[in-house]
């Protein structure tokens, strides 16, 4: 339980970092928190040459409204996003997210960036930032771009970054006045993984109608997922005649590849993400149609 | 493998040494610094024994490296009591309601219960649980420990 030897970089900018990272490639691997890479390290199922520490790197910890969008920076910990607010009234799903991440004395060290970069498939935050059409900024040495959330997560613990990219910051959209928010998920005991869970954002027209929709999905796959199927079937319809249960029903259909592990079979692991659906769809909603009065 | 030189501050008392990177901060403090207070269960982040206070935060001493936390300020079990050795009321109140029995995850105990009353010092027993839920105990059992923490609060 003790990771084998690597050679330790702690670069003070991101120019420095991406410097580093350009020129060890795949022999490097960002270290931000540590909570998810250093377990994987010491039980020795993953190893780097090099491990570059960002969790100094101030210009990575911030968190500020830029226009229509929350910027945050990607070495945030979940302990300030979870208790910032401007999170709190402008991507609420962030802060319902927080308290499911393992438990607090994780989330003191763990990052936003850290989370969505490890891209695990039960990740609150990768699953938040899919159903909040969220983009991520990737910066190397030749410049920075953005990756819209829908195509980054590409396999089990595997991005769209290049080698020589560092996810810097996540924007996430303000999705305004006449939203819902909701995230549920199911695991046997707190802070666990879990078995499945599902985060859903949600926002009506002035006809009660679904204006739009984003269901992200966790423990479903093996990456974190979107309900397309769900969402797409909701999209211009009166929020009166949504069931729940068939809005659930619907975000596990064309899900292909459910794990089956000791926690579950693949089947069980169906009807526990359509219950969380169903439970978050109802949260959202109830939200999306009483917030008016409040903002009025 | 290169050691680095690595300073820190543990309970005030400054700490120097060189270390290989991949010495955790727990090895570090129970190796270098010979305080043997800080315990190791699962070496993964899963049990919370080697729960120590970074700058103030509770973490998990084992996910983090030495070289790491280089220039930070670490507490430790062995740096909470009174310098005339007058347990902490966290520390009290583990004893008074029997919060431990083997007390190989008492430190860990101790210091996320620290951590939390400072940031909530009046907390409800679901808190309580929620906030004890990265520390595991194999032996006492929890009730004692939940009782301590409502304790240590009314002690405050």
């Amino acid at each position: 339980m003790k990771a084998a030897s690597f050679a330790y970089h702690r670069p003070d900018t991101v120019a420095e970092a991406v410097q580093m990272l350009g020129e060890f490639g795949e022999d490097a691997k960002i270290l931000a928190g540590g909570q998810s890479l250093v377990p994987m390290l010491a039980m020795r199922l993953t190893y780097f040459e090099n491990l570059i520490d960002i969790s100094r790197v101030q210009e990575l910890q911030n968190i500020e409204l830029r226009d229509d969008e929350v910027w945050i920076g990607a070495g945030t910990s979940h302990a300030l996003v979870g208790m910032d607010d401007e999170v709190a009234e402008s991507v609420p799903l962030l802060t319902l997210s927080t308290p499911y991440i393992g438990h607090f004395q994780i989330r003191t060290r763990g990052t936003l960036g850290g989370a969505i970069a490890h891209a695990d498939p039960a990740a609150e935050y990768a699953a938040a930032a899919l159903a909040l059409d969220a983009t991520m900024e990737a910066t190397s040495s030749r410049g920075r771009r953005r990756i819209p959330a829908a195509e980054f997560f590409t396999g089990l613990w595997e991005t769209s970054l290049a080698s020589d990219e560092i996810l810097t910051a996540v924007r996430f959209p303000v999705w305004g006045p006449r939203s819902g928010f909701a995230i549920e998920e199911f695991a046997r005991r707190h802070g666990d993984f879990a078995i499945a869970g599902a985060a859903v954002a949600l926002k009506l027209d002035d006809a009660e109608r679904v204006d739009r929709c984003g269901i992200g999905l966790l423990g479903l796959g093996s990456t974190p997922l979107r309900g397309s199927v769900a969402e797409q079937a909701v999209i211009g319809q009166p929020i009166a005649g949504l069931s729940a249960d068939e809005v659930g029903r619907l975000a596990m259909s064309g899900l292909t590849g459910i794990p089956a592990d000791l926690q579950g079979s693949s089947e069980y692991r169906a009807r526990v993400g359509a219950a969380m659906v169903a439970r978050a769809w109802t949260c959202a909603v109830r939200e999306a149609t009483t917030t008016e009065a409040i903002h009025a | 493998m290169h050691e680095l030189p690595v300073e820190l501050s543990v309970n005030g008392r400054t700490q120097q040494g060189f270390v290989e990177p991949r010495v955790t901060l727990a090895d570090f403090l129970r190796e270098k610094c010979g305080l043997t207070g800080t315990h190791l269960g699962c070496e993964h982040g899963a049990c919370g024994a080697c729960t120590v206070l970074l700058d103030g935060q509770a973490v998990r001493s084992c996910l983090i490296f030495a070289v790491q936390a280089a220039g930070q300020e670490v507490t430790t079990v062995e740096g909470i009591a009174g310098d005339d050795g007058e347990l902490s009321t966290v520390q009290a109140a583990m004893r008074e309601c029997h919060g431990l029995q083997c007390g190989f995850c008492t430190p860990g105990f101790v210091m996320s219960i620290t951590a939390l009353l400072r940031d909530n010092p009046k907390p409800t027993d679901e808190e309580i649980r929620e906030g004890l839920s990265g520390n595991f105990c194999r032996c006492t059992g929890y009730q004692g420990i939940v009782n301590a923490v409502h304790r240590a609060a009314e002690m405050t």
